[in-house]
């Protein structure tokens, strides 16, 4: 096996590369699985070592943008975790409620399956016209998926089962249409969102929010990158805002957990402290 | 099958860091039957991947739990490994060992059909571990953690698996066999048996080493 510490250097000096080169900040992203990307990436690319990608990296721009879109996972679907979105209708709702305007910061939305879910909650809860939801990303590619809000149509059962099991009092099939293999979900649902490319890693706090939502982000964050987006959050969140996180991430693993009290555990949800 | 010579080791202790584990179809009766025989004065942390169902919702921990002596985790993201704790794959997300000895969690694609994936946990242990690594394949019906052996052998760890002749699923183990990364064939009550020379070893020798 190769010297391990010569590797790290290389991937080092890989993301290092994609940094100057393109802006792309994956130097602080949760090392196993930034190392692990790498070298699949690597092998697939045919590069004997990872010192013969930073050439390429620095004059391919394929190559690159092909190496930046496989270190920027987009997985998600519609009503993930539906025990989460039943905590959001019973105990985050009823105090967005008493805000006259509601402001939702929905951070890593990835291809936007779960900002259709929140607008449906939203809506069925009765407040989604008095609510803006800032969904972002640094993934411009998923973002215009989101914002396109067309999705295979083989999700829809899987979809629909989350739905139902999340507390939806409709039928999932009034939120979209579908055609051919593709369903579409009922523009009404992104009226009152504004999707936007925002860097956790490198962009500031924007505006003042009730709820943050940033579900299985964090994981792909080291320690550091991880504060400095919970620190971000911090900063947006009124008194009392709230925090959802993805169910196995924790805030007593970060620098922020006196800042918040637990709302809901197995959804992971948080509520701002007023701070003195 | 070739068999680690036991003065081998007398002469070039190795001091294992941690345990890494994987079954899949049957492995819930492997590994409450090889983990049962650990007792809580075990001093390594043991890290498993059973695969699981998507909706598992930490049934395989809260079982596993009620048939062993060391406490059960289902880790979060960035929690700290602690010897003695024995630490399950959450359904659904990958698990992955951390350099400076924390645990990550990842929803990354499926490897093997499988998230969380033994390959994956595996090859994160090797890095992060190198020859510090017991790694263990059970009973499964599929190939995954047969990769992940042959990067922890590679990296010169010790490898074992469950005698396929005594598993309830063959394929997983005779997989880590046929790649050619397995030091030690055992069966359920050998494993829990050399687990726990290992560990305890591995104690004495710490005494030894501060004393």
């Amino acid at each position: 096996m190769k010297n391990p510490e010569g590797e790290h250097t290389e991937i080092d000096l890989l993301l290092e590369t994609i940094y100057q080169r393109y802006g792309y900040d994956f130097r602080s992203y949760a090392r196993a699985s930034i190392v692990r990307r790498t070298m699949l990436f690597r092998s697939n690319a045919g590069c004997a070592s990872v010192s013969e990608m930073i050439p390429r990296i620095i004059d391919d721009e394929d190559f690159a943008s092909h190496l930046i879109r496989y270190f920027s996972i987009a997985v998600t679907e519609s009503f993930r975790d539906p025990l989460v979105y039943r905590a959001v209708r019973e105990k985050v709702i009823p105090l967005l409620r008493t805000w006259p305007h509601c402001k939702i910061w929905h951070a890593g939305c990835a291809t936007g399956e779960e900002v259709y879910s929140l607008a449906i909650v939203l809506k069925e809860e009765g407040i989604y016209d008095r609510t803006t939801i800032y969904a972002t990303d640094f993934n411009n590619e998923a973002l215009d998926r989101a914002r396109a809000g067309i999705y295979e149509i083989g999700k829809l059962k899987e979809a629909t089962r989350n739905y139902q099991q999340a507390g939806g009092k409709r039928s999932f099939s009034e939120y979209y249409h579908a055609r051919y293999q593709a369903a579409a979900m009922d523009k009404a649902l992104n009226e009152r969102v504004v999707f936007s490319s925002h860097n956790l890693a490198s962009d500031s706090a924007f505006g003042e929010m009730h709820l943050v939502f940033c579900r299985n982000v964090l994981i792909y964050f080291n320690h550091d990158l991880q504060n400095r987006a919970l620190g971000l959050f911090t900063e947006s969140l009124v008194h009392g805002g709230f925090l959802c996180l993805g169910t196995k991430e924790d805030l007593q693993f970060s620098d922020f957990s006196d800042r918040y009290e637990l709302v809901d555990k197995n959804a992971r949800i948080y509520k701002k402290k007023n701070w003195p | 099958m070739r068999k680690k010579e036991a003065h081998q080791s007398a002469v070039c202790p190795i001091l294992h860091k941690a345990v890494v584990m994987g079954g899949s179809a049957g492995g819930f009766k492997a590994f409450s039957t090889i983990l049962s025989s650990i007792s809580p004065d075990f001093r390594l942390p043991i890290l498993i991947v059973q695969h699981l169902r998507p909706d598992d919702d930490g049934l395989f921990a809260r079982h596993l739990a009620g048939t062993v002596r060391v406490p059960v985790i289902e880790p979060c993201d960035k929690q700290w490994i602690k010897a003695g704790h024995l630490y399950v794959a959450p359904a659904n997300y990958h698990m992955l060992v951390e350099q400076n000895g924390t645990i990550a969690l990842s929803v990354e694609e499926k490897v093997n059909w499988s998230r969380p994936s033994i390959d994956v946990l595996f090859e994160s242990a090797a890095l992060a571990l190198g020859e510090r690594i017991i790694a263990v394949i059970l009973s499964g019906a599929n190939a995954d953690g047969a990769a992940g052996m042959l990067t922890i052998k590679e990296a010169g760890g010790l490898t074992i698996v469950q005698d396929p002749a005594t598993a309830e699923y063959p394929v997983m183990p005779q997989a880590a066999i046929d790649s050619g990364a397995v030091d030690e064939v055992l069966s359920m009550e050998e494993i829990g048996r050399r687990l726990i020379e290992l560990g305890s070893r591995n104690l004495d020798e710490l005494h030894s080493v501060t004393l």
